[in-house]
């Protein structure tokens, strides 16, 4: 049987074909790699320049982290890929998105009793804010949803939802389609939704009402109220703004470390 | 306070926006406020400007405008400058604007943050609403014209005036609202030069994957790790996936037992089973900082059956993700479900996640497993979602 080894054979065909691509001008591939090591070497330096004069401006303006990430996304560049990367050591934009992952991860968890894992991301601004203290630095809602872009690879089911007057964070891996999705956005206005309302403005069957409606209640993430005055209405607690200044409880809060 | 023209020039010039002197934002004496409204940018001509959010105040003497967060960045024009307004309404995607159109500037006036103009009005945008109400009260101070009758005692006109007892001297103010400015054009340059030479660099990583695929030369499995490393460092996305190695590289390897000796521990104390999510905060709440990405951490995971670590990364039928002891013994854990929900009769994911105390989320994942073994059935109503044991199986 013929051994594929690291002889003398082996060898002279290696520098033959390397022979003949140089002969066609054809670049090798290790030449390339010895080449991007050395510029890698110079683009760090480049970064450690940038770094020194502008990390600040970074960690306090949420305008320019806008420009930098849209940036990063048009030369196919993703800083938040890894903490080891140059952007995230030597800028720090990791460890400020990475954290406001974990800050967003607990706020969602404390409140998954109530909202069956569905916030909207207004509230979940207030609530991270508020978690972070007076002196922390500014957060936008543009990095509330870089943050939670990243956190997908979790498999939590993070994922965002726009709505007619903002967005909707999901913190669950609840099945959400189409059709749950736009009896979320009838429901906005008023909190809640009757079945008489979706099917006067979506023109539904009775049938496909139910069904939406049931699975929202069984994910938790809607109420019924039978005691309403003409017929039941189905209440999204996501979707209540009067929720927005209950605290989260001691309890509640031991319970999301679970 | 320094003559104009003697500052750096740092804006565009040819703006209208020349009309305005930087202020403190503070209101003389006798000059009163008449309303103010947030959520307000500011456009030279048709152009917008960086005054982007703010609040703009009408005072019986002048308009002023204050930025939303750097309250130090303030300018101000005196009424008398205006000439007419005008609404422009809103439009799809546009808010409500009032345009003001205004005189020609005057030569000894004060500096302000832009030296020159070509045009004759600017915008107020109204993001926030509120122009009907500014509209209204714009009118009446412009036709009652309270500030040709009522003297402030710091006159606009005379510079030479010391200002240190009220506020700060329009110089210091004026600099720091101007060097902030100036840094930032500076940043965005020193940005895009950045960026030029980041992109040399995914283009220069393209042509070697390129050469990869199609095998170009024959790249050892030492430069391929060599070069997904480089990859991981510029925030590159992988394109070449060998099976030997999927995307990890030495960072995840060292990562992976890493976690392993942190995580043995807690999770053990939760029965064997953690949520990636809880993972990741317990991990970068320890660390605090130099924090992992979601990704690391994946990638991380992924390596531990590789590496022979007591944890595996399982991905369950809903997509949820958990690290799991190796020693942990399926059969057992869903043995255990069983004997829990027999005693109880039935029970919910909320029910059992207290008794055993474990989180909701994989609380619902053992039942389902059991379920998916055919130990346990469920019960789906409205009301719930219960889990019974399969008396199909038990009984004959």
């Amino acid at each position: 049987m013929h051994r594929r080894g690291v002889g003398a054979g082996a060898i002279a065909k290696k520098k033959l074909a390397e022979a003949k691509y140089k002969e066609r001008g054809t670049v090798m591939a290790e030449d390339q790699l010895v080449q991007m090591s050395k510029q890698l070497e110079m683009f760090k330096t480049h970064l450690e320049e940038f770094a020194s004069k502008h990390k600040q401006e970074i960690r306090k303006s949420s305008e320019f982290r806008v420009q930098f990430q849209d940036m990063c996304a048009t030369i196919g560049v993703d800083p938040l890929a890894s903490g080891k990367g140059f952007w995230s050591e030597m800028l720090g934009v990791g460890d400020f998105y990475y954290e406001l992952g974990v800050q967003i991860i607990e706020v969602c968890l404390a409140l998954k009793h109530r909202n069956g894992g569905l916030i909207t991301l207004d509230e979940l601004h207030q609530r991270v804010l508020k978690g972070r203290g007076k002196f922390a630095q500014d957060v936008s809602q543009d990095d509330l949803i870089r943050a939670i872009k990243k956190l997908k690879s979790l498999g939590n089911g993070f994922s965002i939802i726009p709505m007619g007057g903002g967005y909707l964070v999901q913190s669950v891996p609840a099945e959400l389609n189409m059709d749950h999705t736009v009896v979320l956005q009838i429901a906005e206005k008023n909190g809640y939704v009757t079945v008489s309302e979706i099917k006067s403005s979506l023109k539904w069957d009775a049938e496909r009402t139910n069904q939406v409606l049931e699975h929202l209640l069984k994910e938790g993430l809607a109420w019924i109220d039978k005691q309403a005055p003409e017929e039941p209405q189905y209440w999204l607690p996501a979707l209540f703004s009067d929720l927005y200044s209950q605290d989260v409880t001691p309890e509640e809060a031991d319970a999301s470390l679970l | 306070a320094a003559a104009p023209g003697s500052e750096p020039v740092l804006v565009a010039p040819g703006t209208v926006m020349d009309r305005f002197v930087w202020a403190s934002g503070l209101l003389e004496i006798n000059e009163t406020l008449v309303i103010q409204q947030r959520g307000v940018r500011l456009y030279d001509g048709d152009d917008k400007t960086k005054f982007d959010l703010g609040t703009v105040l009408l005072s019986t003497h002048r308009l002023l405008w204050r930025d939303h967060k750097k309250h130090d960045c303030c300018i101000a024009l005196p009424l008398s400058q205006i000439i007419f307004f005008e609404e422009q309404a809103a439009g799809i995607g546009k808010s409500a604007k009032i345009v003001v159109h205004l005189q020609p500037v005057t030569l000894n006036k004060e500096p302000g943050p832009y030296q020159s103009s070509k045009y004759s009005y600017i915008k107020l945008s109204f993001k926030e609403h509120g122009q009907i109400e500014f509209y209204r009260r714009l009118s009446e101070e412009l036709s009652q014209k309270r500030w040709e009758r009522i003297s402030v005692s710091q006159p606009m006109q005379s510079p030479s005036r010391s200002q240190d007892e009220c506020f700060p001297s329009p110089a210091n103010v004026w600099s720091d609202a101007v060097l902030k400015l100036y840094m930032e054009e500076k940043a965005f340059e020193d940005l895009s030069q950045l960026m030029k030479k980041a992109k040399e660099m995914v283009d220069l990583s393209k042509l070697i994957a390129n050469k990869i695929k199609d095998k170009q030369g024959d790249i050892s499995e030492d430069e391929t790790i060599r070069f997904k490393s480089y990859l991981l460092s510029m925030g590159i996305a992988n394109p070449v996936t060998r099976e030997t190695h999927g995307s990890g590289t030495h960072y995840h390897l060292q990562l992976a037992k890493q976690l392993v000796e942190m995580l043995q521990v807690p999770v053990e104390e939760q029965g064997g089973m953690m949520a990636l999510t809880e993972v990741y905060c317990l991990t970068n709440r320890a660390r605090g900082m130099e924090l992992l990405s979601p990704e690391d951490l994946v990638n991380a995971c992924k390596m531990f059956e590789a590496l022979n670590l007591p944890m595996r990364l399982r991905i369950f039928d809903s997509g949820v993700m958990v690290v799991q002891l190796q020693s942990h013994s399926e059969d057992e854990m869903i043995a255990s479900a069983v004997e829990t929900v027999s005693e109880k009769g039935f029970v919910s994911s909320e029910e059992y996640a207290k008794l055993v105390g474990i989180s909701v989320l994989l609380a619902k994942e053992r039942l389902l497993l059991a379920e998916k073994v055919g130990h346990l059935c469920r019960d789906d109503s409205v009301e719930s979602l219960r889990f019974y044991p399969n008396l199909f199986l038990t009984q004959d």
